[in-house]
């Protein structure tokens, strides 16, 4: 397709170099409420990143930016050094919560063929090299064994990878993962992990994968985007995860703890004396890496 | 064999033209409603489909009103209601069935006036139950160009876009992600949607017609595990529903002492019925042996 264009070599010699993806003080509002405010990151082929935040921290909003769903009020997001096209060929999406309906006669070789080529007009036709090229990307993600499963009998991992095979057929060099792990068992949430984190080095795909609990994702990330406040802190997660990093992007105090190899984040404590301590509940327990459970 | 087929079906039944156009203009529009209707349930938009069959109505009673073939009104009514629903807001899915009803209210409202003029008017009350309830023994031979080329329309609409509207069927925000033109694709599918009703309403009638549509749709959801299979199929169930349909009702002036037979519609939705609820029993006997 777009391969006589751009040979794969030249992909491979800027791998580690050139960023795929650079988000340039990216401000969003949404009905008035400032969602984003001056988010800059960027990332690089082959590198795992970790989108974190707690839920409404404008993950999502983040997402739909770059994939150009989402108007930007200021700043600007760059696809391998230039402005995104609306063909988006570059970039790979699984949404959250895609939950196909059991009675859907869609098999899982079908969704990913769609990966390939469900821009083009007309009936597909049978074809040899398209067939093995879809069996070539299922067996990648490990998900051979359930090629001719209709997809929404499938469990919650194994619908994760058929997405995962559906967003990478065609070949992208940036993947971008919305809560992958938030329907899945731990065991499948790290087989997935694993994947992806596989997918990164083997392909040098950028993957940016967005969890609000970063502890299944912290042996595998290369680095961490922070989200909270509607600001962001990127960087190593020894680099980020960090109590005076944190409460500046909070804007009041955290502390981080580590807990048997488990990051905890722990707000509240020293922040707004003023308030009593029932007034200030919400506040108390949830960010993003908390584990314990009351 | 044909002495089989002679029991099965009665006299003149080859010989009738009228059985002929019948048999034609059923075997174009169930393939069209079996093709869009796969569609139309993949998407969740019965109700839309529905609600385009109802305002048939109006279409079928202001064509009776002017004079012109029932099918002009059908279609034009249709896509005007089509368009409607999409301005007022069916492309948001929150505000879909609403956008919908709304549309659909006011024009039966319309229907309400025209059938009172037309039985005033024309002091005939025939019109609303030709309207309301078909029958493909009525359509004329000098329908059947209009027909084969609304079929195509709408045939061709949903191959042509066949993956894009897969994709946005399945996840709008995936389709959106791609660069897909959702809110496009959801144009280009009601305006299949409403040519592929009226074809519906002229055989079985405006309110049966999304029988035709969903009915044949729904049992091959339930036997294929493709959606191209699925679409086959829908079609195939929905020509034998058909070809079964007008065999029954031609039959059917044997039955009655009054030789007026029974109107083909009932048979046509009667099988329909039949057959969904047929393909439910596979599954059935599944589960209870499972459970047993």
């Amino acid at each position: 397709m777009s391969a006589p264009r751009e040979p794969r070599s030249g992909g491979e010699l800027r791998a580690g170099t050139g960023e795929i993806l650079s988000v340039e003080g990216i401000s969003v509002r949404l009905s008035g409420r400032e969602v984003l405010r001056q988010v800059s990151f960027a990332i690089r082929p082959g590198e795992l990143t970790g989108l974190i935040g707690s839920n409404g921290s404008g993950k999502t909003t983040l997402f739909r930016t770059i994939l150009g769903l989402q108007p930007a009020g200021a700043g600007r997001v760059l696809i391998d050094g230039r402005p995104r096209s609306r063909r988006n060929s570059l970039i790979g999406y699984v949404p959250q919560k895609f939950l196909l309906d059991p009675d859907m006669p869609l098999r899982a070789r079908d969704l990913v063929g769609l990966g390939l080529d469900a821009h083009r007009l007309g009936i597909p036709l049978p074809s040899r090299a398209r067939r093995a090229r879809i069996d070539e990307m299922l067996q990648a993600v490990d998900a051979g064994a359930f090629a001719d499963s209709r997809v929404g009998l499938l469990s919650g991992g194994e619908q994760q990878r058929v997405l995962i095979a559906h967003a990478l057929i065609a070949r992208p060099k940036l993947l971008l993962l919305d809560e992958p792990l938030a329907n899945l068992d731990l065991r499948a949430g790290r087989e997935v992990v694993e994947l992806l984190a596989g997918i990164a080095k083997e392909r040098g795909v950028a993957v940016l994968i967005s969890a609000h609990e970063m502890n299944p994702l912290l042996p595998v990330l290369d680095r961490i985007v922070y989200l909270a406040a509607g600001r962001a802190a990127s960087g190593t997660t020894a680099e980020v995860v960090r109590a005076d990093v944190l409460s500046e992007l909070y804007g009041s105090h955290v502390d981080v703890l580590n807990v048997h190899g488990r990051v905890l984040v722990v707000a509240g404590a020293a922040e707004d004396s003023g308030r009593s301590q029932t007034a200030s509940h919400g506040h108390d327990v949830v960010v993003p890496g908390l584990e314990i459970v009351s | 064999m044909s002495a089989v087929l002679a029991s099965l079906i009665a006299r003149g039944f080859f010989s009738s033209e009228v059985v002929g156009v019948a048999l034609l203009v059923g075997t174009v529009v169930a393939v069209v409603s079996g093709t869009v209707g796969v569609f139309t349930v993949l998407r969740g938009q019965s109700f839309a489909g529905e609600a385009l069959g109802d305002v048939n109505t109006t279409g079928g009673s202001a064509a009776f009103l002017a004079g012109v073939a029932p099918l002009w009104g059908f279609v034009a009514v249709g896509v005007a209601a089509a368009g409607a629903m999409e301005l007022v807001g069916i492309q948001r899915p929150r505000g879909r069935d609403l956008a919908t009803g709304i549309v659909l209210g006011f024009f039966l409202g319309l229907a309400a006036l025209l059938f009172y003029l037309v039985a005033t008017l024309h002091n005939t009350t025939g019109a609303a139950q030709t309207v309301l309830f078909g029958s493909v023994f009525t359509v004329s031979s000098s329908t059947l160009p209009l027909v084969a080329a609304l079929g195509a329309l709408a045939l061709g609409t949903v191959a042509l876009l066949y993956r894009p509207l897969l994709l946005s069927s399945l996840s709008a925000e995936m389709a959106a992600a791609r660069g897909l033109h959702v809110r496009a694709l959801g144009v280009a599918y009601l305006l299949a949607l409403a040519v592929a009703v009226a074809l519906a309403a002229l055989t079985i009638g405006s309110i049966l017609s999304t029988a035709l549509l969903v009915g044949p749709a729904a049992t091959a959801l339930r036997l294929t595990r493709r959606p191209a299979t699925a679409i086959a199929a829908a079609g195939a169930l929905g020509i034998g529903a058909m070809w079964l349909g007008i065999v029954l009702a031609y039959d059917s002036y044997d039955w009655t002492s009054g030789r007026t037979g029974w109107p083909v519609s009932f048979f046509v939705v009667s099988l329909i019925f039949l057959g969904y609820l047929l393909s439910g029993l596979p599954g059935l006997i599944a589960r209870r042996a499972r459970d047993a």
